[in-house]
């Protein structure tokens, strides 16, 4: 039998296929598979450079099973626009997606992102959000959250990691009152799957931003990468939320809230914070007021009545058959 | 039809003749003109497209490089800081060899600040894999835009047609617009042969080693050098529809006797050839009319300059810190033939200078002197300047 044969009888269709060059544990590959498995065969993908794009495609092999463009690092909000342009002049319901990592989505992509949104073109964006430049050997962006360390932000006698704050993307995006905004994460993939579904039945545009752990850039064990992403969302430090025309409409409680330092201590680029430095402390302590303050403004503090945005809970308990659906 | 038209509005219903899907529209002197009249089509229901004001030049074009693989034909134009600003998409569009025209209305770039005509910007980005033609009037600005569509198409090569700004763009000329049955005939319906489909995924735009990188730019640049027989087909097909030839890759008028020659791109052709008929030269003189600087047209220049004693190459760019440019191009494919003429490089009319008719005159009693034909700015006037800067 044909591998294309093997191929058709997948019981699911599969956008990224296995066999591209990821590091062990990659997140980043994870969360595209499951977006393109959601998003299904209609669809167009225009990449930014970066991590995926590269690890997907070392000419002359592809991972991608799907139409694929990769132009440049910071345009492709603008590629995707283009393509959706002419797909509805064509009278065609392809469905167009960009996708791109923190570098291409918060920092020099974020131009072209805005102006798409701006313009509410039918393109829903992926920001792949893995906090810094991975692809470039882990460099500070402006997604990389307070006092990690990357190698433009290392600590040192004057410094304690990365002196400013992640952006708060997803808020800006919401400014632009598109119809659909979330923030998702690799350790719940039904979440993944839910989000693109509804983003994808949207006319207009929509932005996804998935949290994903990188087993090089955070100083993880490959096999940690999940663990490391729930709790990053378990303390609060990665709210998981949804808005709609900017207005919030609906948060993944936290019936366990975790302390700051379960998810610190498990990464290297936060080892400086676990001395007996006074400034350690310090920043302990500030890194937890940022993850109680998140908790706080979104709701996320579940009183352990059932919340209709229990999202959490459907992955645990309810996975059943729709696991993989 | 002939129609007292401005350059920009005649460019833009030579645009709308193509039936174009996809338009990515940002304002930039000289070039805006361009877009608002494409706009008022686009508002009228005189063109049916989807009309994209994006939030820079380099969305612009990264805009149009989408509509491009995804199955529609598209437009976009700039000029100056734009063409700067979107340098790296240029590039890119050209290597994944994607069909585009775009027009460039010529200006000049800061620092220092000038809105103001010169070609500092097309010529800034002549290595970006682009097809590059120059227009030296109006109606060949219309009847170029046209053909570019068909060049870039047969070719899979992106097209930059150069018209100079306000000097044309900004300028009412008469002008003979064709009408549709005229370019429907001429233009066959836009086929891309990567066109991204969901029925047959492909990937673009990926990853090459050492191994490829050097094979993927030889194919480029021999499919520029091969676009030579588009340029010129595509303009005799044009001349059979309309009866108007463009100048195909060069062309050259002037008596057989002469043996001097200048050499221009864009608009300044029409200048010299005005200030030939009002000055009484002592000597015979041609004119050399180069419309395709990228390719650059080695056989047909040396062809056309083969028994000439001087070549005087007069430009409107200046590349800082060597000179000339097209005037090094001139010498190094002139240096080929076994009596190469003498090559006088000279630019002028940067940021807008007005080059008027005198600069004949001027130009040919710089042969009488002895000059080591070295390149110079030929209208500075070092008068305004500090001693040391002179």
């Amino acid at each position: 039998m044909q591998i294309s044969q093997l191929r058709d009888r997948q019981p699911r269709f599969r956008g990224l296929e296995s066999g591209h060059r990821a590091c062990l544990g990659c997140a980043e590959a994870l969360a595209a598979r499951l977006v393109t498995e959601a998003a299904g065969p209609d669809v167009m993908v225009a990449n930014a450079t970066g991590c995926l794009e590269i690890f997907t495609t070392p000419w002359p092999e592809s991972a991608w099973r799907i139409p694929w463009i990769h132009s440049l690092f910071e345009n492709s909000s603008a590629v995707a626009a283009g393509m959706e342009a002419a797909l509805k002049v064509q009278g065609k319901s392809t469905k167009v997606l960009a996708f791109g990592g923190d570098g291409a989505t918060f920092d020099i992509g974020f131009q072209s992102l805005s102006g798409m949104l701006e313009r509410g073109q039918n393109v829903l964006y992926v920001c792949f959000d893995n906090e810094a430049y991975m692809n470039t050997g882990i460099q500070r962006s402006s997604s990389t959250p307070h006092a990690a360390i990357t190698t433009t932000s290392p600590p040192g006698k004057e410094r304690m990691g990365k002196r400013h704050l992640k952006k708060d993307i997803v808020s800006i995006i919401a400014a632009h009152h598109i119809p659909y905004a979330a923030t998702t994460s690799v350790a719940y993939p039904s979440d993944i799957r839910k989000k693109v579904r509804r983003a994808m039945a949207i006319e207009g545009s929509t932005f996804l931003q998935i949290h994903c752990p990188c087993p090089l850039g955070w100083g993880h064990e490959g096999h940690k990468s999940i663990e490391v992403a729930r709790l990053a969302v378990q303390t609060g430090l990665f709210p998981i939320i949804e808005l709609e025309r900017g207005g919030l409409a609906g948060a993944m409680p936290l019936r366990n809230v975790r302390p700051v330092v379960e998810y610190l201590r498990e990464q290297q680029r936060f080892k400086h914070l676990f001395t007996d430095e006074l400034r350690a402390k310090e920043e302990l302590e500030h890194i937890q007021a940022i993850a109680d303050h998140n908790i706080e403004i979104y709701g996320l503090h579940s009183d352990g009545n059932k919340d209709v945005f229990d999202s959490e809970g459907m992955d645990t308990v309810r996975r059943g058959g729709m696991r993989w659906a | 039809m002939l129609q007292a038209l401005e350059g920009s509005q005649a460019v833009a219903q030579a645009v709308a003749l193509c039936r174009p899907q996809v338009i990515a529209a940002y304002p930039i002197t000289p070039q805006t003109h361009i877009v608002e009249n494409i706009s008022k089509l686009v508002a009228n229901g005189k063109l049916k497209c989807e009309f994209i004001s994006v939030e820079s030049e380099f969305s612009a074009a990264s805009v149009v490089l989408g509509a491009a693989v995804a199955g529609s034909r598209a437009y976009t134009a700039t000029a100056s800081q734009g063409i700067l600003l979107m340098a790296e998409v240029l590039y890119n569009i050209a290597g994944l060899r994607v069909p585009l025209v775009m027009t460039c209305a010529n200006r000049a770039i800061s620092s220092p600040l000038s809105i103001w005509n010169d070609q500092q910007d097309s010529m800034a980005v002549r290595d970006a894999g682009w097809i590059q033609l120059y227009c030296a009037d109006n109606q060949e600005a219309v009847d170029t835009t046209i053909q570019a569509y068909k060049i870039a198409e047969r070719t899979e090569l992106p097209v930059m047609v150069c018209m100079d700004g306000f000097t044309l763009t900004h300028t009412l000329e008469s002008i003979n617009i064709p009408n549709q049955e005229q370019v429907d005939n001429f233009l066959p319906e836009y086929k891309f042969s990567r066109t991204l489909d969901p029925q047959n995924p492909i990937s673009i735009g990926t990853l090459v080693s050492p191994d490829f990188y050097s094979e993927a730019r030889h194919s480029h640049h021999i499919a520029i050098l091969n676009a030579e027989a588009e340029i010129i087909s595509a303009n005799q097909d044009w001349e059979k529809i309309t009866g108007r030839n463009s100048g195909g890759l060069l062309t050259i008028e002037g008596p057989t006797e002469a043996k001097v020659a200048i050499l221009t791109i864009g608009s300044v052709y029409g200048t010299l050839r005005a200030a030939i008929e009002k000055f009484d030269l002592e000597q015979p003189i041609k004119l050399i009319k180069l419309r395709s600087f990228r390719p650059f047209p080695i056989d047909a220049l040396k062809t056309v300059c083969k028994g000439l004693e001087h070549v005087i190459v007069l430009e409107r760019a200046i590349g800082l810190g060597s000179g000339a440019i097209i005037g090094l191009e001139v010498l190094a494919a002139l240096t080929e033939l076994d009596h190469p003429p003498k090559v006088h490089k000279f630019a002028a009319g940067l940021g807008g200078r007005d080059i008027p008719l005198e600069i004949l005159p001027r130009l040919l009693a710089t042969l009488n002197e002895s000059s080591d034909g070295r390149f110079r700015i030929f209208d500075v006037e070092l008068d305004k300047l500090p001693e040391e800067d002179r």
